[in-house]
């Protein structure tokens, strides 16, 4: 689904991606993890192509993505900080993007499921964090694509719509979707995840299954492997 | 109008005491079909009235004191053949007559009327259209002009002549004349002790009044509009201009009021409104300039060469782009007590004289004086900038340029 | 690029500020006509202030705009949309309304007071057109720096900077030049210099069109000559419309090579 061959990205001194080597299959559940700085969301972008890399190439579906704009259609992305313009109300946001994207799409089910019909006529600057978070999530789910990207998905929602969210993304794994996700959350992770990768100052340190991870650090706990891999050496 | 006249015939015969004098009708049924049988036959102190008609006649001369008068305003044609009506005799009446088509020469001055020599006459209420020149005086005495009409069609100053022109003439009167689309409006050479009253200049192609080389003149209650230079007062002296309109004569070289080469004239009670420059003085001695009015023109007041022993007072000075412009030393001239739209000093002890002196002179106007290219930055945002703080703290502009008793109020 | 031009301006119609625009030259235009009754004088006035305040406008609310819409732009970024629509939509949307208040502001006290029935019609359309594309190119500028430039305050600065530059600094620099160089002819170097300065060549071409022109005496003749003829007037336009052109095609050039 997703091949990114030796990915380089500096912001101007500062080296953020350092030859990403990565291959998502389709159909699949993968965590990105990796401390604050690590790269994660600089990843999720160059994928999206709101960062253009410096060297490397990217392709999803087989095309490389390089000056392309049309892929993003089979996208959904949730960006980290929902920050949306202020002074349009919850109703006109999701009729704009909706609008702008001319996709089917079947927003009235996920505002039932985070309880968002009392919010459709407030502007978004009035709305909590928390909810400004279900708007973004009913905005990525409404469309059906076959990439789904979640930047941190889990940030400020209370525990009913966390485990919403977990069905809702379970749901879309099992109509054969991609699922790309980071996340600071390990028990989240752990739950929902079928690969996780770790990325620590632009480098990939480890690949593979939950599983595999715990084996290969000797450490039953997930969070303990992850500190493991994150002192020692490279595991891909 | 004709028993005043005939009365006036009776009373001259009778003080010549030869025969009565005879009036000669000249119409299609007449006695006299054409104006030259009639002149022909007419005898000194004689009148000749034209009936209504159209008279297809050219270079009639008059040679012996006759009254020319139309009677509803007849034509003559001159087909452009040239001069129409010569008058070389003293004492000489025409009156109430239309005269069109002059010829247009290269090399000789046709006119509607032309007086050579002449002393007494008086040239009154006529029509002339379709000119080469108009009325033109040749050294004529004692003479009147007075409310005629002229109206040319001139486009270009080569091909075009005069309305009235008066050469080596004196004790001239031109009185409520009304003159469009000639050359020179008025033109004066040589002619001294004239008195220009209440006429109507304008839409002409050069001056609506033009004097060179004549002094002791006046001219007062004129108004000059849309001329295409204005009015032009050259190598003369002795000049009086007053209760004069000078209006809308907007060009690129255009001004209401040009003195060159004037000593000892008086400038008062004039309206200049609304001309690319109001006057423009290129040497002038000992002339006042007094109770003015300037309003809306783009100089007030263009001072080029050397000009000494000049004072404007009593003038005032409305929303004219720029005020003044020097490019000389100042010369004593002195301005006191006139009104400036721009000053923004005040009056404390209220005796109706601003308190602060004013400076009449821009730093852009100044600027454009030194480098006239500098004028692109005409109403730009950085020269009103700069122009007030020239105002607010004076460094570039001549010091001993200021009316230092400035009006509060305009004077009326 | 529709889509998003229709949010854009959807999105300003909703903002005080462009009501604030509207009613701001709404008023200048009642004022100027009350106090002088005379279409074609407050013409010239009018063109004092708009060489000077249209292009200060457009650039503090450009700048502003792009600043503020950070978050609409990211949320499109990530749509699939080519990302010179989105730029392109937004510039079209501020210069636009910015535009349409000018030529409503100005246009309906001049309406009301008899424009149709007045010779300065052409002359009024001449500055509202010269108006509208100072709009478009001091918006054009400021995006330009707002997208080189991330700090909100930096940016801003730049822009009033860029504002004082045009309108003040650059015609002290000419002025000066024109002095230095007083003994050279000058004609040529005047033209161009004021073409080189959109505010300078839009002052020009509306003082040109008035009465005033008669002012400039030999060296407006030079101007009326070069600007006077069909194929000086369309270099004129063709250099207004360069103006506009070029920061457009480098904020979209800008744009698809920036990272977001």
């Amino acid at each position: 689904m997703i091949l990114i061959e030796n990915l380089h990205k500096k912001f101007g001194k500062n080296k953020v991606l350092q030859g990403v080597e990565l291959n998502f299959e389709a159909g699949g559940i993968y965590a990105i993890l990796g401390p604050n700085g690590s790269g994660k969301s600089t990843l999720i972008k160059c994928i999206l192509g709101m960062v253009l890399p410096d060297q490397g190439s990217l392709s999803v579906s087989g095309h490389s993505i390089r000056g392309k704009w049309v892929y993003r259609e089979q996208i959904n992305y949730l960006p980290q900080i929902a920050d949306f313009p202020g002074n349009l109300k919850v109703k006109e946001l999701l009729s704009m993007i909706k609008d702008l994207r001319g996709q089917p799409s079947e927003e009235s089910e996920l505002v039932k499921l985070f309880e968002l019909q009392s919010y459709l006529d407030k502007k978004l600057s009035t709305l909590s964090g928390g909810t400004k978070q279900k708007v973004n999530l009913v905005l990525t789910f409404m469309f059906d694509s076959s990439l789904l990207i979640l930047d941190e998905p889990t940030t400020g929602l209370d525990p009913s719509s966390l485990i919403s969210l977990k069905r809702l993304i379970r749901t879309e794994k099992e109509m054969g979707k991609t699922i790309l996700l980071s996340s600071h959350i390990m028990q989240f992770v752990e739950e929902i995840a079928d690969e996780i990768v770790y990325l620590l100052e632009g480098k990939i340190y480890f690949k593979g299954s939950i599983n595999s991870l715990k084996e290969l650090t000797g450490e039953n706990d997930v969070e303990h492997a992850i500190a493991a891999i994150a002192t020692t050496k490279v595991y891909v | 109008m004709n028993h005043i006249t005939l009365l006036f015939l009776f009373l001259g015969v009778l003080w010549h005491g030869a025969r009565p004098p005879a009036v000669l009708e000249v119409c299609d049924s007449c006695t006299y079909k054409t104006v030259t049988d009639a002149i022909d036959s007419a005898q000194a102190y004689d009148t000749i009235l034209i009936k209504a008609g159209t008279y297809k006649e050219f270079d009639l001369k008059i040679r012996k004191p006759l009254t020319i008068l139309g009677q509803d305003l007849p034509t003559i044609d001159g087909q452009n053949q040239g001069e129409i009506l010569t008058i070389q005799s003293d004492e000489v009446t025409i009156g109430g007559i239309r005269i069109i088509n002059v010829g247009t020469s290269y090399t000789k001055d046709f006119a509607a009327i032309r007086v050579v020599k002449s002393k007494d006459f008086i040239i009154r209420d006529m029509v002339l259209e379709h000119l080469f020149f108009g009325i033109y005086l040749e050294k004529a005495t004692r003479g009147k002009v007075l409310n005629n009409i002229v109206k040319g069609d001139a486009e270009e100053e080569f091909n075009s002549g005069n309305g009235i022109q008066l050469w080596h003439c004196t004790f001239i009167e031109v009185i409520h004349n009304h003159i469009e689309k000639v050359r020179d409006g008025i033109y004066l050479e040589f002619s001294d002790n004239i008195n220009i009253t209440g006429n109507t200049s304008k839409n002409n192609v050069r001056y609506g009044l033009h004097f060179m080389f004549s002094n002791n003149d006046i001219y007062q209650g004129n108004s000059f509009v849309n001329n295409g230079a204005g009015v032009a007062v050259m190598f003369s002296k002795k000049i009086i201009m007053k209760r004069n309109v000078f209006k809308e004569n907007w060009g690129t070289a255009a001004f209401g009021l040009l003195l060159k080469e004037i000593n000892d004239s008086e400038i008062l009670d004039n309206h200049f409104l609304e001309n690319t420059i109001g006057i423009q003085v290129e040497g002038a001695n000992r002339v006042s300039y007094s109770n003015n009015l300037f309003r809306r023109n783009g100089w007030a007041v263009k001072v080029r060469g050397a000009c000494y022993g000049n004072t404007f007072s009593g003038n005032s000075f409305i929303n004219n782009s720029f005020d003044l412009s020097y490019n000389s030393n100042i010369n004593d001239n002195v301005f006191k007590r006139n009104y400036w739209s721009e000053y923004t000093g005040y009056d404390l002890d209220k005796n109706g004289i601003g308190d602060v002196p004013y400076r009449p002179v821009k730093l852009f106007s100044y600027i454009v004086n030194r480098t006239p290219e500098t004028i692109v930055l005409l109403r730009s945002f950085f020269m009103d900038l700069i122009d007030f703080s020239e105002k607010v703290s004076p460094a570039f502009t001549p010091d001993n340029l200021v009316d230092a008793y400035p009006l509060m109020k305009q004077k009326l | 690029m529709f889509k998003i031009l229709k949010y854009s301006v959807y999105d300003l119609m909703r903002s005080r500020w462009s009501y604030v625009y509207l009613l701001f030259y709404l008023m200048l235009g009642f004022v100027l006509l009350f106090l002088n009754n005379d279409l074609s004088k407050a013409v010239i006035t009018l063109m004092n202030i708009i060489v000077v305040l249209v292009p200060l406008i457009g650039t503090i609310f450009g700048i502003m705009y792009y600043y503020n819409s950070k978050e609409f732009t990211d949320l499109l970024l990530a749509q699939p949309i080519r990302r010179s629509s989105i730029f392109l939509g937004l510039y079209l949307g501020v210069a636009g309304s910015l535009s349409l208040s000018l030529i409503i502001g100005l246009g309906l006290p001049f309406l009301i007071y008899g424009l149709f029935k007045s010779g300065v019609i052409w002359d009024f359309s001449l500055l509202l057109l010269i108006g509208t594309s100072l709009s478009f190119i001091f918006t054009a500028l400021s995006f330009n720096i707002a997208i080189s430039q991330d700090n909100k305050i930096k940016g801003f600065g730049y822009t009033v900077l860029l504002w004082l530059f045009m309108a003040v600094i650059y015609d002290g620099l000419f002025l000066l030049s024109l002095i230095v160089f007083e003994e050279y002819p000058l004609d040529r170097f005047s033209i161009i210099a004021t073409m080189l300065n959109p505010i300078d060549l839009s002052r020009i071409l509306i003082l040109l069109k008035l009465d005033i022109a008669a002012l400039l005496g030999y060296t407006g003749a030079v101007f009326q000559k070069f600007f006077g003829t069909q194929s000086g007037l369309i270099i004129a336009l063709c250099v207004l419309m360069l103006w506009t052109v070029f920061p457009v095609w480098r904020l979209l050039h800008r744009a698809e090579r920036k990272d977001f």
